[in-house]
C-alpha cells in the first residue's frame, strides 16, 4: 500500500482539525493534563511560559527532552514544541521525539538573524508567527503550514495580537483589489514569493490556518479574536500565571466555541479569580518586544 | 433540505462546504435548538477529546442519540468516527451510536500521519484518504457493514443511517459521502 508522510496537504490537516480550538502553553506533566481536561486541542510544551523567560531573561531555548517525553506521556492530544528561529537542529531533535507540530518562535532567543529554518525538510508540521501579510507568505514559503499572529508574548495585553490580525486582514483585502498585473509589484512590495501572492489576492483567505496568539488571558481576548476572523486560538501565560487555572481554561474552551453568543460568553466569565497582571506595551520599549524577532 | 454540521470545533467549514455543493443548506450546529432544524448531521474532524465536552455542556448529548433513534442520517469522520462509536479504547464514550471499539490515534503520532488511495464500495473512482493522527477500528458489531478498507482494517462503515469513516474526504473535497447520507433522509 503505497502511503505518503509529511505531505504539505497531512501538515495543513492537522491545522484544519485545531481549528476552533485551543492550544494551552503547559510547562509539566500536570499543567498538560489540566490543559487536556478542560478542553484543550492541543499542547505546547516549554521550558518557561513566555511570562517567565521576560521576567528571569537570559537565553530561552528548546524545552529539556525529557519534559517534552513526560508531557507527551501525560496526555493524547496533540503535543507542540517550540524551536528557536533559524536552529533547525533543535527542531530536527523535536521531530526524532515524535512531537505533533513546531512552532518556530520569538519566543525563544534567535539562533539566527538572517534565516528562518527550511520547514520543507521535515515531516512534522510548523507552525510560525507573523505580523502582516508579507511575513505570513515568507514564512509559508518556507514549508510553515500555519500561521499565528505574534502579538506580544508573556504580557497578558491582546492589543499587539489585533493589530497584527487586523493588519494581515486589511492587507488581505487589498491584494483582493488587485488586477493580475498587479501582483509582481504587490510581492515585491510585501517581500514574498508572488504565487502565494496571486493565491492570496483569488481566495481572499491565508491558504493555511491562521490562529491568534500572544497576549490573550480572559474568555473574551479569546472570542474578540475568533470574532476578528482568527481559525483558533493560542493562551500562553494568560492560564498558568492566573490565580485558578482550570476554570480559565475551561471557560476560554467555552468562549472559542461560542464566540458568537454573548450569553455564552457572560456565563463563563463568572468568577474566574484573578487573571495574570499583565503588563502595558508602551514600558517594554522596542528592546522588550518580542515580536520584532523574525525577519 | 437542512444538513447541519456539528460546530463546536475542528474541521465543520469543510463538511459545511461539501453539503453546500450538493444543494443543502448547511446548517451549524452548537445548541439543542439548532439541532432539531436540520435534517442530517455530518460530526467533523477534531480533537475528539474536546468534541466530547463541548458537546456534554452544551446539552447536546441527549437529543443527538434522540435524533439518531428515530433514523436521522449522521456522517462522522475520525474524531466524529470516535465520538459515534459505542466503545473507545481509553476514552468514555460519547454518544454510543455504532457498533464498533476504536483506538485513537493508532496509526502513530502526527509524522505518521498519511494520505493513500482508498476504494469505497459504490464510488466508481478511488478517494484520496487523508488520515490525520487517525482512529483504528479493531472491532466490528454483526449490523455493521465495512465498505472500504485499507490493509485489511475497515476505514468506513455503514450502521442503517449512520456512516463513519477514519479519514476526511471533506479535505480533498470529496462528496460521494455526504451525498450518500443525504440519500438516506
Amino acid at each position: 500500500m503505497d502511503r505518503e508522510i509529511g505531505t504539505f496537504r497531512v501538515k495543513s490537516g492537522l491545522a484544519e482539525m485545531l481549528k476552533g480550538g485551543v492550544i494551552m502553553d503547559v510547562t509539566t506533566a500536570e499543567q498538560a493534563k489540566i490543559a487536556e481536561d478542560a478542553g484543550a486541542v492541543a499542547v505546547m510544551a516549554l521550558e518557561r511560559v513566555p511570562a517567565d523567560i521576560r521576567a528571569e531573561g537570559g537565553v530561552a531555548r528548546m524545552a529539556d527532552a525529557t519534559k517534552v517525553d513526560e508531557i507527551m506521556q501525560a496526555v493524547s492530544i496533540p503535543v507542540m514544541a517550540k524551536a528557536r528561529i533559524g536552529h533547525f537542529v533543535e527542531a530536527q531533535i523535536l521531530q526524532a521525539l515524535g512531537v505533533d507540530y513546531i512552532d518556530e518562535s520569538e519566543v525563544l532567543t534567535p539562533a539566527d538573524e538572517e534565516h528562518h529554518i527550511d520547514k520543507w525538510a521535515f515531516t512534522v508540521p510548523f507552525v510560525c508567527g507573523a505580523r502582516n501579510l508579507g511575513e505570513a507568505l515568507r514564512r509559508i514559503a518556507e514549508g510553515a503550514a500555519m500561521i499565528r499572529t505574534k502579538g506580544e508574548a508573556g504580557t497578558g495585553n491582546v492589543v499587539e495580537a489585533v493589530r497584527h490580525q487586523r493588519t494581515i486582514l486589511r492587507e488581505i483585502g487589498a491584494l483582493a483589489q488587485l488586477r493580475p498585473e498587479q501582483y509582481v509589484s504587490a510581492a515585491k512590495e510585501l517581500g514574498s514569493p508572488v504565487d502565494l501572492v496571486r493565491m492570496v489576492a483569488e481566495a481572499g483567505t491565508l491558504p493555511v490556518v491562521n490562529f491568534a496568539a500572544g497576549g490573550l488571558a480572559t474568555p473574551a481576548d479569546a472570542a474578540l479574536m475568533m470574532q476578528l476572523g482568527v481559525d483558533g486560538v493560542f493562551v500562553g501565560s494568560g492560564i498558568f500565571k492566573s490565580s485558578d487555572p482550570a476554570p480559565r481554561a475551561r471557560a476560554i474552551v467555552e468562549a472559542t466555541t461560542h464566540f458568537q453568543d454573548p450569553d455564552v460568553l457572560a456565563k463563563v466569565s463568572h468568577g474566574l479569580g484573578e487573571p495574570m497582571h499583565g503588563i502595558d506595551i508602551a514600558e517594554l520599549g522596542e528592546e522588550g518586544l518580542l515580536q520584532t524577532r523574525g525577519w | 433540505m437542512k444538513a447541519g454540521v456539528l460546530a463546536l470545533q475542528g474541521d465543520f467549514r469543510e463538511h459545511a462546504r461539501v453539503f453546500a455543493e450538493l444543494g443543502a443548506s448547511p446548517v451549524e450546529v452548537r445548541t439543542p435548538e439548532d439541532l432539531s432544524r436540520v435534517d442530517a448531521l455530518a460530526i467533523p474532524g477534531g480533537e475528539s477529546t474536546t468534541i466530547s465536552k463541548l458537546a456534554r455542556s452544551a446539552e447536546l448529548v441527549g437529543p443527538i442519540v434522540e435524533r439518531a433513534s428515530e433514523g436521522m442520517p449522521i456522517l462522522g469522520t475520525c474524531a466524529g468516527m470516535i465520538v459515534m462509536a459505542k466503545r473507545v479504547i481509553g476514552l468514555e464514550p460519547l454518544l454510543g451510536l455504532v457498533d464498533v471499539t476504536v483506538r485513537r490515534n493508532a496509526y502513530g503520532r502526527q509524522v505518521d500521519s498519511f494520505e493513500a488511495d482508498v476504494d469505497i464500495e459504490g464510488v466508481d473512482h478511488q478517494v484520496r484518504g487523508v488520515f490525520i493522527r487517525a482512529p483504528v477500528v479493531e472491532d466490528v458489531g454483526a449490523d455493521v457493514r465495512a465498505i472500504a478498507s485499507l490493509d485489511g482494517r475497515p476505514v468506513v462503515l455503514e450502521q442503517g443511517s449512520l456512516i463513519v469513516a477514519s479519514f476526511h474526504p471533506e479535505l480533498v473535497g470529496e462528496t460521494r459521502l455526504h451525498e450518500y447520507l443525504l440519500g438516506k433522509v
